[in-house]
C-alpha cells in the first residue's frame, strides 16, 4: 500500500511541475485539478474520508470552475512571454 | 536574475524542511500519546474516547467541528461571507460594461440534461449534510456539492439563471440562524454554542443535539454562498 | 525502503509547497501566481493531515459493525484542514475577482507591465 501512495505522491509532484511549466493557462488549470484529485485520494489512504470528500468537491470541482470562468473573462488563453 | 535568486531561496528552504526528516516518522509511536489524563494530554485521543457519550455523534470530526471547536466554524463561515461580499462588490461596481462576445444559446440536449440532473445533485448534497453526524460528510461537503449543481446550471443553461435574490435571502437567514442557535445555547446553559438539544441514541438520525441542525444550516449557507460566487464570476447579470 | 514508508508524505507535501512557492516567485502572469497560491494551500493541507496519521489506525467514525479494536487517527487535524480547504477556495475566488478587475483596467495580466504602468 505504501508503494501505491508513493506512486500517487510522485504523480502529484509531476502534475504540479506541469502546472508550473505549461504556457497555456487552461492546461495549467487542468494540471492543478489533477493535483487536487491525487491529494484527495491520498487523504483517503491517510484515513480521512471527510477531508477527501471536501478536497474532491471543492479543490477539483469548484476551484477549477472558478479558474475557467476567470480565464474566460480575462480573454487570455496564452501566457505572455516570460519576463524573469 | 530573479529566477536564480528564487532558486537559491528555495534551496535554503528545502534544506531547512529536510531537517524534519529526522523527526518522528509518519504514524509513529510519538503520535499515540501514552497517558490520557495527567501528564501528556493528547487531544486527539481525548476526543476519540469521549465524543460519543459527550455529544452523541458517531462522526468524531463532526463533533469536533461543531461542539469542541465551534467558534472556529463560526469564524470560517464569517471568512467565507467576507470573501463573497468582497467579490460581489468588486465585480458589480465600476462602469457598466457591454459584453461584446455573446455566446450562442445552448443546445436543447444540454439545456434539458442540465435541468434534469440539477435536482438530483441538490438531493445528493442534502443527503450528505443531513447525515453529517453519522457518516463521512457534513455541512461543508454537502454545501460544496450543492454549489457544484449551481455551477452546472451556470455552465449549461445560459438562458435561465438561478434567482439571486432568493439565494441571498437563504444564505443570510442560514447565517443568522447559526448565530441564534449559539445565543440560545448561551441563554440556556451559559456558554456560546452549547449542545442543548437532547443527545438521543447513537447511530440514529435525530441524535447528537445541535449537530445535525447546525450542519443543515451550514450546508445551506455554504451551498448558496459558493453558488453565488460562481454566478458572480461567470458574469451573469443580476 | 523504510525511508519510503517513514517520510514519503512529508517529502510530497514539502515538494508541493516548494513548487507553489517557485511559481509565486518567478512567474509573471497573475493567474499563474494564483495557481501557485492554490498549490501552496494544498501542500500545507496534505502535511497537516499526514501529521495526524497513526500507523494501522482507522478513520475517526464509529460504526455499528466495527468492534473498535484498532485505534483511531487524530480527528483534530482533519477538522482544521476542512476549515482550511474552504478558506483556500474563498481566497482564490477573491484573488481572481481582483485579477479580472485589473485586466479590465490595464488590459494586461503581466505583473511586470502593471508595475511599470503605476509610475
Amino acid at each position: 500500500m505504501i508503494i501505491f501512495q508513493t506512486f500517487l505522491l510522485a504523480a502529484m509532484l509531476v502534475a504540479a511541475i506541469c502546472a508550473a511549466a505549461f504556457r497555456d493557462l487552461m492546461n495549467a488549470v487542468i494540471a492543478c485539478a489533477l493535483v487536487s484529485l491525487t491529494a484527495s485520494i491520498i487523504f483517503y489512504f491517510l484515513q480521512a474520508p471527510d477531508v477527501a470528500m471536501a478536497e474532491a468537491t471543492i479543490g477539483a470541482g469548484l476551484t477549477t470552475g472558478i479558474f475557467i470562468f476567470a480565464i474566460r473573462r480575462t480573454a487570455r488563453q496564452e501566457e505572455d512571454e516570460k519576463s524573469s | 536574475m530573479r529566477k536564480a535568486l528564487s532558486l537559491v531561496v528555495l534551496l535554503v528552504l528545502a534544506l531547512g524542511l529536510a531537517s524534519a526528516l529526522r523527526g518522528p516518522s509518519i504514524g509513529a509511536e510519538a503520535n499515540r500519546g501514552e497517558l490520557l489524563d495527567d501528564q501528556k494530554v493528547n487531544f486527539g485521543r481525548r476526543y476519540n474516547s469521549r465524543a460519543v457519550e459527550e455529544t452523541g455523534a458517531s462522526n468524531v470530526v463532526a463533533s469536533v467541528l461543531v461542539t469542541y471547536r465551534g467558534l472556529d466554524t463560526l469564524g470560517e463561515v464569517t471568512v467565507l461571507f467576507i470573501a463573497a461580499l468582497g467579490l460581489a462588490v468588486l465585480l458589480h461596481t465600476g462602469r457598466d460594461r457591454k459584453s461584446g462576445k455573446e455566446a450562442e444559446p445552448p443546445s436543447l440536449i444540454l439545456f434539458t440534461g442540465c435541468r434534469f440532473v440539477f435536482p438530483l445533485i441538490l438531493l445528493f448534497g442534502a443527503y450528505i449534510f443531513v447525515h453529517g453526524h453519522l457518516t463521512p460528510g457534513g455541512g461543508f461537503q454537502g454545501g460544496a456539492v450543492v454549489a457544484s449543481g449551481f455551477l452546472l446550471i451556470y455552465l449549461g443553461c445560459r438562458g435561465r439563471q438561478p434567482d439571486r435574490e432568493r439565494l441571498n435571502v437563504v444564505e443570510s437567514l442560514s447565517g443568522v440562524a447559526f448565530v441564534v442557535i449559539g445565543l440560545i445555547g448561551l441563554a440556556v446553559g451559559g456558554s456560546f454554542l452549547l449542545n442543548f438539544l437532547p443527545k438521543g441514541s447513537p447511530y440514529a438520525l435525530l441524535s447528537a443535539g445541535i449537530i445535525p441542525v447546525v450542519y443543515v444550516l451550514i450546508g445551506f449557507k455554504v451551498g448558496c454562498e459558493l453558488g453565488g460566487i460562481v454566478g458572480d464570476l461567470s458574469g451573469a447579470r443580476r | 525502503m523504510s525511508f519510503l514508508a517513514d517520510y514519503v508524505h512529508y517529502v510530497g507535501s514539502f515538494g508541493l509547497v516548494l513548487i507553489g512557492l517557485y511559481i509565486v516567485l518567478v512567474k509573471s502572469n497573475l493567474i499563474k501566481v494564483i495557481i501557485g497560491i492554490n498549490l501552496i494551500d494544498t501542500g500545507v493541507n496534505l502535511f497537516l493531515v499526514s501529521v495526524g496519521y497513526i500507523r494501522m489506525g482507522t478513520a475517526p467514525i464509529f460504526s455499528e459493525a466495527e468492534a473498535a479494536g484498532r485505534q483511531m487517527v487524530d480527528p483534530v487535524p482533519q477538522a482544521l484542514v476542512l476549515t482550511a480547504i474552504v478558506i483556500g477556495v474563498s481566497v482564490v475566488a477573491l484573488a481572481l475577482s481582483v485579477a479580472i478587475r485589473l485586466y479590465e483596467h490595464y488590459g494586461t495580466l503581466d505583473l511586470g507591465k502593471i508595475r511599470e504602468l503605476k509610475w
